[in-house]
């Protein structure tokens, strides 16, 4: 008996690392690399966020007016009209023409990617267009980076967070079990949690119900609401500081048991708030969340150490999500949704019953088929079958590779087609065999004839394949990625698996039965 | 077993001009309905939202019919049943870009009086994403055709790769026609599926055009038709069976494999058919309409060889230090 060859040991080895392999993924277990289920198979939700990136340059002149302010103040310049234009540049005036030197060189220094013009003792300060395009970047990451802190302090297994094209997002969470945490997690997503701390207009505030947005404006000042009541405030549009100076936010409790979110300042942030209360006291400071005033109280005395608390009747759960969101920071600019895709668990496991039942009945018609059809060269097709099928999922398995609904029905295609080899050079060689050809010289023939066509079909498959892979999305990438893996296994166990079994086994192949090998019609019956 | 047993060729090509008539007409039908009826697009490609709600026994179909009426926003919203008797799914255009405000905890309160359910999916689509994954679709449905085009120019002959792409638009055509005549929504898993034709029917034309070459290449009668003929029967065994063994699982994917890819396996269905037909009465066809020459490409072999002959020579003159 002719002795083992490279090609069936290889083949052996191909099976073995299969088998190997693809166990933690059958199996379920805790241990090993195993396949991802798809949002589509585990229920999830999937989403693909657009963001405002507009506001991010807003706020980010909001802030610029108010460090303008801070900075003046703390260098006793002296200064008046200072006003925000359009969301798209800041105007001042300098009252002293002494200062000019003085505040131009500090401006400089202090605000980077900003430029200044200058028109007698006015100014307006507006932003470099390099400024502009690093902001909306900046804004699309730090959204990115936040929603990811976020969602990983809620507790979440394994959510994805990632950039997608320029300013897309895409974020999915798997494993969620009702519709009621979905709306939870989408509400903490979107939380702008944007804080602010904002003095009271004193002088103007009372007649605030009868003001239009337009004159609160030509004051410098904003209307916001109350977040529980109908009450309106009259607030200075410049905030004494916002949420980019807070270090913590944790959950506590009032004297009432009622919720609250204590939050801390950093060393910058508590000297701010230190001497804004201890300049302010008497008067009122509005602590805003989202552009609502949760909380209005008066400045009793100066507040040093950099710790405040808003209160404003929360639930514990909307208070523990906005904690999150506070301590996660900010977004410097909204999200919207472009696409959302939400499956509930039940659901994915119909979708992978059903297809997994696909998957075995195609399966066994298959098999039974090649074993009618073929004789023991059916057989070895099968052999080569399953070699193929556990090799698809132990390569899945190695990468951490996604199985989507589209991803089974690639499977279960695969299953199709990757006989197709089998059955190409199983006709090759029937067709050489009833040439009058030697068994052994039809197999390595019908082997070489075989293989360039198997090449090109294989070929021209795979460009498709790759097209939808670059194009498609989501759970369309995962049908793909099936296929992919499959053509590729399909060339190890399908030609060369086969092929090294065939020669292993020569010697017992018995020229007077190739019926029961090959499936052949004696002739002349 | 054996079904397909070569015995003597086949006349295809004499027939060629009644299958060409039969495609022509198929064709015309197809793209008839196309250009009439035209797509139905689901939320991928058009925007919208779909939610579908299991009940617990038979959903009732008409009170929820009644409460999504309550709302004006769902203006023209269909309900319709969804694989069995207590699924049910309800389709809109409205999406919302509030990620506070959800359409499907909206239909959750709206349905709330109509029994005990479960909103089992909800998929929402932004109008400006539809329109983008539509672009993106016909993209990647060009590259995939161009790819295949110049891979087969290389590894063929230009006319193999027309006759190839002239086949693969042919199935792919007539597969778009009954995705419109069966009104099956067309979304990106349809687009999915029809590249895989894509793939599918080529794959099969490529099998036999390997014979034809293989067939100028070793069969001494320099008429194509006779060469196409022989090549074509020799692997209409391999083809119809590969392509039954395929439609065995492509069938069980489709009555086994779930409602949500129903339009997908038929898709794939329809064109595993007429990838096959194609394959065999359409491909090479048109390699005999557009021309090819057996001896002309015989001759260009033969040069090819000689200069490569010719390349050696010197090679090897050069290497004995002769040149």
């Amino acid at each position: 008996m002719k002795t083992l060859n490279f090609r069936v040991i290889l083949f052996a080895f191909a099976l073995i690392f299969g088998v190997v392999f693809s166990i933690p993924s059958l199996t379920q277990s805790e241990q090993g690399k195993k396949i991802t289920l798809g949002l589509d198979l585990q229920g999830g939700l999937h989403m693909l966020l657009g963001i405002k990136s507009e506001i991010a340059i807003e706020s980010r002149i909001k802030s610029m007016a108010a460090s303008v302010k801070y900075i003046f103040d703390d260098e006793e310049i002296i200064f008046d009209e200072l006003r925000m234009v359009d969301g798209e540049k800041i105007t001042f005036e300098l009252l002293d023409s002494d200062d000019v030197t003085k505040a131009t060189a500090l401006l400089k220094k202090e605000l980077e990617g900003t430029a200044l013009s200058q028109n007698g003792l006015k100014f307006s300060l507006a932003m470099t267009e390099e400024e502009i395009k690093r902001t909306k970047l900046n804004a699309i990451q730090q959204a990115v980076d936040t929603i990811r802190n976020r969602l990983n302090e809620f507790g979440l297994a394994e959510p994805t967070v990632a950039k997608q094209g320029e300013d897309k997002i895409l974020v999915e969470v798997p494993g969620i079990k009702t519709q009621e945490d979905e709306q939870r997690i989408r509400e903490l997503i979107a939380r702008a949690a944007h804080l602010q701390l904002m003095a009271v207009d004193e002088e103007r505030n009372a007649r605030v119900s009868t003001m239009s947005a337009a004159e609160a404006k030509s004051f410098g000042d904003v209307i916001l609401p109350d977040v529980n009541t109908p009450e309106k405030y009259l607030l200075r549009a410049i905030p004494v500081l916002d949420g980019s100076m807070l270090t913590d936010a944790k959950v506590g409790f009032d004297e009432n048991n009622q919720p609250v979110i204590n939050f801390a300042l950093n060393g910058q942030g508590a000297k701010i708030f230190g001497d804004f209360t201890g300049k302010y006291v008497g008067k009122r400071m509005a602590v805003v969340l989202d552009n609502k005033v949760y909380s209005a109280p008066v400045i009793n005395e100066r507040i040093g150490g950099g710790r405040v608390q808003i209160s404003g009747r929360f639930e514990l759960s909307e208070a523990h999500d906005l904690a999150i969101a506070l301590r996660s920071g900010a977004l410097l600019a909204p999200v919207y949704v472009m696409e959302k895709r939400s499956v509930g668990p039940s659901l994915g496991a119909d979708s992978i019953r059903s297809s997994s039942l696909a998957l075995m009945l195609g399966f066994i018609l298959v098999v039974i088929f090649m074993i009618l059809y073929y004789g023991v060269a059916g057989v070895i097709a099968n052999v080569a079958l399953i070699g193929n099928l556990f090799l698809i999922l132990a390569i899945m398995s190695l990468f951490g590779a996604t199985l989507t609904l589209p991803g089974m029905a690639g499977i279960v295609l695969t299953v199709g087609m990757a006989v197709d080899a089998n059955v190409i050079i199983n006709e090759r060689i029937r067709e050489l065999l009833h040439a009058g050809k030697s068994i052994g010289k039809a197999i390595e023939d019908g082997y070489s004839n075989a293989f360039t066509a198997i090449w090109d079909a294989n070929v021209t498959t795979l460009i498709a394949a790759t097209v939808l892979y670059a194009y498609g999305t989501g759970a369309i990438k995962g049908f793909a990625l099936t296929m992919s893996i499959g053509i590729l296994a399909s060339m190890l166990t399908a030609i060369v698996g086969t092929h090294g079994i065939y020669q292993w086994i020569l010697p017992k192949i018995n020229k007077n039965k190739l019926g029961f090998w090959f499936g052949i019609r004696k002739e002349g019956k | 077993m054996e079904i397909f047993k070569y015995k003597k060729p086949l006349s295809l090509m004499s027939k060629s001009k009644r299958f060409g008539l039969l495609s022509v007409a198929v064709l015309v039908f197809a793209l008839g309905l196309i250009f009439t009826k035209g797509f139905n697009y689901g939320i991928d490609f058009a925007g919208g939202t779909l939610i579908q709600v299991q009940y617990e026994g038979k959903a009732p179909i008409d009170k929820v019919r009644d409460a999504i009426d309550t709302d004006n926003s769902y203006e023209g919203a269909t309900v319709t049943f969804f694989g069995s008797e207590d699924e049910i799914v309800i389709k809109t255009k409205m999406s919302s870009k509030n990620l506070g405000e959800d359409v499907g905890d909206k239909v959750r309160a709206l349905l709330k009086e109509t029994g005990k359910f479960e909103v089992r999916r909800v998929d929402m689509v932004g109008a400006k994403v539809g329109s983008e994954l539509r672009e993106q679709g016909i993209m990647s449905m060009l590259l995939a055709i161009l790819g295949i085009l110049i891979y087969v120019s290389f590894r063929f002959e230009w006319r193999f790769a027309v006759a190839s792409v002239l086949a693969l638009v042919h199935d792919v055509t007539i597969a778009m026609g009954m995705i419109v005549l069966f009104n099956i929504e067309v979304n990106l898993d349809i687009l999915a599926a029809l590249l895989t034709i894509l793939g599918y029917s080529l794959n099969d034309t490529i099998i036999v055009f390997d014979r034809i070459r293989e067939g100028i290449n070793t069969i001494k009668n320099p008429d194509l038709g006779e060469i196409i003929d022989e090549s074509v029967s020799r692997t209409l065994s391999r083809t119809t069976l590969t392509s039954l063994t395929t439609f065995f699982v492509v069938l069980t994917l489709f009555m086994f494999g779930g409602e949500i890819i129903h339009g997908f396996s038929f898709t794939l269905l329809v064109g595993v058919i007429v990838g096959t037909y194609s394959s065999i009465f359409v491909a090479s066809p048109i390699l005999m309409w557009l021309g090819f020459s057996v001896s002309g490409y015989r001759e260009k072999q033969a040069i090819k060889l000689k200069r490569e002959k010719e390349k050696e020579k010197m090679r090897a003159m050069y290497e004995n230090g002769t040149l």
